[in-house]
C-alpha cells in the first residue's frame, strides 16, 4: 500500500470521493431505469457490508440475512400498502386483502399505519430478533458450521412461512404495486431520484460505521473472538456478548436495505428472502474479500452487474457460473479479489527466495504457523489474509 | 510518565508476602473426574501472595487439570477460595474478572493483531463501552509497562503470529500484567524456549511473582532448583509432597514415584 492510503486524509478522501460518484456522478450518467437498478444494487451492498462485518471479522458465516432483509422489506411494504390504500381508495383495506382474505386488515398489521412505528421497527424488529437468537444461540456456544445451517434454515422457514400467509403477506405473490411512499408519488422521477439517493447516503454511512467498528477496540477484539473464542473467555470477555452486538448491527443493516428495496424495485416477495438470496449476498461478500472494508461492497455491487448483464444473455447460465465463481474464490482465494495484491506479493517474494537470493532474508517474514491447537479450539471458518 | 506499579521491588519467597494481609489461593479437595476417571483426587493447595509455587509431577499427574479446574474449564467439585471468594462452578470470563489468569502450554496469542492490539485487549474488560467503540488514541500507561517488562517494546507493532515461540509466551505473560491478574496460573511457560530465553523467563516470574499469587506448572527440574521458592509434587491426581526444593526432593515418596517413571534429573 502506498503511503497516502495509510495517512490519515484517505478515509475521508475516499468516502468523499465515494460520495461524488455515487451522489453526483452516477445521477448525472445513468438513465432512470439503470439509476433504480443501481439503488437496487446499493442495497445489497449495504447487507453486504453487515455480513462482511459478522462473517469477515466476527467469522459468523451469516447464511440467513434474507431473514432480516425481509423483516424491514416487509414491514415497509406493509407500511407503503396501508398507506396506498388510504391515499388512493380501498378505504384503508390494500388491495390484495379484499382479494384473497376477508377485506379485514388484521390486527398485526394496523400499528405499520404509523409512519413513526414502521421507521422504528424497520431497525428494531431485525435488531430485536438477531439480539434473541444471537444470545440463545451464542451463549450456548454453537458456532462454525452448525450455526451458519442453523441461520440457513431460519432463512427456508421464513420464506416458507410468508409463502403459507397468502391473505396476510400476499403468499408466494409478495407485496408490489406501491404508488406512494411517504406522501411522494412514486412514479415521479425527482421522487425516484431522492429514493436512490437515500440508499447511497445509507451505504456510506453503513461504511463509515463498519469503518470504526473495524479500527476500534471492539474491532480488534471482534478478530481476537473470531480466531481465538475460548482464548479471549480468559481475559474476562463472554464471547457470546461481543458476537451477538456484531450479529445485531449486520441484521439491521439488512432490515434497513430491505426497507430501501421495496420502494425502489416496486415488489417484495419470498423469493427476495429465503435460500438463495441469503446465499447471494454471500457471494459478493465472498468474491470481494469478506475481511475488508471495501471487498465485501464491490463484491456485492459486481456481482448484482454481472447478474444483471449476464442472466439477460445466457439466462439458465448465470445460476451455475455464479456457484463455480463461489467455489473457486471459497477454495483457492479465501481472502477474496482483496487478497489479490497480497496474494502476489507473496508469490513474488516465493519467487526470489527460490532465485537463491539468500535464504537468510526470509524467515521472519513467513507466514505464522497455522493456528495451534487451542483449548476446544474455535471451528471457525480459518482466516487467511485478514489485514 | 505515571506508571501503574506492576512491579513493585521485592524477591518472592516461600509461604509468600510477611506483612500485611496478603491473597491467597486456597484449594481444598478439588477432585475433577472424567467418565469416572479421577484426574484430579482431592487436591489441596495453598499459595499465598508473594511465593513462586511450582508444580511439578509426573505425566498424567493432573497438573493442567488442576489449572483447568480452577479457571472453569472443566467442572471440578471441592473448593477453590481466592482471598476470600469462592471461584468454583463460575463461568470462565467471570473467573478471569476475578483476577485470576492463565497461560497455555501453547502459547495463544491472537495471531492477526499485533503485540499492542493484544495487550491492550488484555486491558479492556474493564473498559467502558463507550471506550470500546473508539479507536485507541494512546498506549496505556499498564501496557507500556508491560512491553517494557517483556522486553518487547521494539515489537509493539509486530503481527503477535510472525513473533518467536519465547516471545509468545512473553507476550501472554505481558497479557495477564496488563489484565491485572493477582493470581498467575502458569502452564509450562519455558517448553521449547532456549537456555538464554529460559533464564529470562526465570528471572521475569521473580520478579512478577514477589506480589502476586504464581503457580508454575514445569517439568525442568534444573528450572524448579534455580527459580521455584515452594514446590508442590503430583501424581496420580494427588499431593504427594509439599516444600522447598531441597525437602521436596529429600522426599522418598517423590524419589519413588520419579525413579518408576522419569529420573528426577531429567524431565
Amino acid at each position: 500500500m502506498s503511503t497516502f492510503l495509510q495517512s490519515r486524509w484517505a478515509a475521508p478522501a475516499g468516502f468523499a470521493a465515494g460520495a461524488l460518484l455515487l451522489l453526483v456522478a452516477a445521477p448525472a450518467a445513468l438513465s432512470g431505469f439503470n439509476l433504480a437498478l443501481l439503488g437496487k444494487f446499493i442495497c445489497f451492498a449495504i447487507v453486504a457490508v453487515g455480513i462482511g462485518l459478522a462473517w469477515g471479522r466476527g467469522g459468523m458465516l451469516t447464511m440467513g440475512q434474507g431473514v432480516f432483509f425481509g423483516l424491514g422489506a416487509y414491514i415497509m411494504a406493509m407500511h407503503l400498502k396501508l398507506a396506498d390504500a388510504s391515499l388512493f381508495g380501498g378505504a384503508g383495506v390494500p388491495d390484495f386483502m379484499s382479494l384473497y382474505g376477508s377485506g379485514e386488515v388484521p390486527g398485526w398489521w394496523e400499528p405499520f399505519r404509523s409512519p413513526v412505528v414502521t421507521l422504528a421497527a424497520v431497525v428494531l424488529a431485525p435488531g430485536l430478533v438477531a439480539l434473541l437468537l444471537g444470545l440463545a444461540v451464542f451463549k450456548r456456544r454453537v458456532k462454525g458450521a452448525y450455526f451458519a445451517i442453523l441461520s440457513q434454515a431460519l432463512a427456508a422457514a421464513f420464506a416458507v412461512f410468508l409463502i403459507g400467509q397468502q391473505a396476510t403477506t400476499g403468499g408466494s405473490n409478495g407485496l408490489s404495486g406501491f404508488r406512494s411512499f411517504f406522501g411522494f408519488d412514486l412514479k415521479d422521477p425527482a421522487n425516484k431520484l431522492m429514493l436512490y439517493s437515500v440508499a447511497a447516503v445509507v451505504l456510506l454511512l453503513a461504511l463509515a460505521a463498519t469503518r470504526q467498528l473495524m479500527h476500534s477496540r471492539f474491532g480488534e477484539l471482534l478478530v481476537a473472538v473470531r480466531d481465538q473464542e475460548e482464548r479471549v473467555r480468559f481475559l474476562g470477555y463472554d464471547p457470546a456478548t461481543i458476537k451477538t452486538v456484531t450479529y445485531v448491527i449486520a441484521a439491521v443493516m439488512a432490515g434497513i436495505a430491505g426497507a430501501l428495496f421495496v420502494p425502489i424495485v416496486g415488489i417484495i416477495s419470498p423469493a427476495d428472502v429465503g435460500v438463495i438470496p441469503s446465499i447471494a449476498f454471500l457471494i459478493g461478500v465472498a468474491i470481494g474479500g469478506r475481511a475488508t472494508l471495501l471487498g465485501p461492497v464491490l463484491g456485492a455491487l459486481g456481482v448484482a452487474v454481472a447478474q444483471t448483464s449476464l442472466a439477460s444473455t445466457f439466462p439458465s447460465f448465470w445460476v451455475y457460473f455464479q456457484g463455480l465463481l463461489f467455489v473457486l474464490v471459497i477454495g483457492f482465494m479465501p481472502g477474496g479479489l482483496a487478497s489479490l495484491p497480497q496474494l502476489v506479493s507473496r508469490l513474488k517474494r516465493r519467487r526470489i527466495e527460490r532465485g537463491g537470493k539468500g535464504s537468510a532474508t526470509a524467515p521472519a517474514t513467513h507466514a505464522p504457523e497455522p493456528a495451534h491447537p487451542a483449548p476446544a479450539s474455535a471451528a471457525n471458518v480459518p482466516e487467511e489474509a485478514s489485514r | 510518565m505515571t506508571t501503574p506499579a506492576l512491579l513493585p521491588d521485592g524477591e518472592p519467597r516461600a509461604g509468600g508476602l510477611r506483612h500485611g494481609r496478603p491473597k491467597y489461593l486456597e484449594v481444598r479437595d478439588l477432585t475433577v473426574a472424567f467418565d469416572g476417571f479421577v484426574a484430579v483426587d482431592r487436591v489441596n493447595l495453598d499459595v499465598i501472595q508473594g511465593d513462586l509455587r511450582f508444580l511439578i509431577g509426573p505425566n498424567g499427574a493432573g497438573k493442567t487439570t488442576i489449572i483447568d479446574a480452577i479457571t472453569g474449564l472443566v467442572p471440578a467439585t471441592g473448593s477453590v477460595n481466592h482471598t476470600g471468594t469462592e471461584i468454583l462452578g463460575r463461568k470462565v470470563h467471570k473467573i478471569a474478572r476475578l483476577g485470576v489468569g492463565r497461560t497455555f502450554q501453547t502459547a495463544s496469542v491472537f495471531e492477526n493483531l499485533s503485540v499492542l492490539q493484544n495487550l491492550d485487549i488484555a486491558a479492556s474488560p474493564g473498559r467502558k463501552a463507550a471506550e470500546l467503540l473508539r479507536r485507541r488514541t494512546r498506549v496505556d500507561p499498564a501496557v507500556q509497562e508491560a512491553l517494557e517488562i517483556i522486553g518487547l517494546e521494539k515489537a509493539a507493532d509486530k503481527q503477535a503470529g510472525t513473533l518467536a515461540h519465547g516471545q509468545k509466551q512473553w507476550l501472554e505473560i505481558g497479557m495477564l500484567l496488563v489484565q491485572n491478574a493477582e493470581v498467575l496460573l502458569l502452564d509450562e511457560p519455558i517448553a521449547g524456549m532456549s537456555q538464554d530465553e529460559r533464564d529470562e523467563t526465570g528471572l521475569l516470574l521473580r520478579r512478577i511473582a514477589a506480589s502476586r499469587i504464581t503457580l508454575v506448572i514445569e517439568h525442568d527440574m534444573d528450572f524448579v532448583r534455580e527459580f521455584a521458592t515452594s514446590v508442590t509434587v503430583l501424581a496420580a491426581g494427588k499431593v504427594l509432597s509439599e516444600g522447598s526444593v531441597a525437602q521436596v526432593q529429600a522426599d522418598k515418596k517423590v524419589q519413588d514415584v520419579y525413579l518408576g517413571t522419569a529420573g528426577l534429573e531429567g524431565h
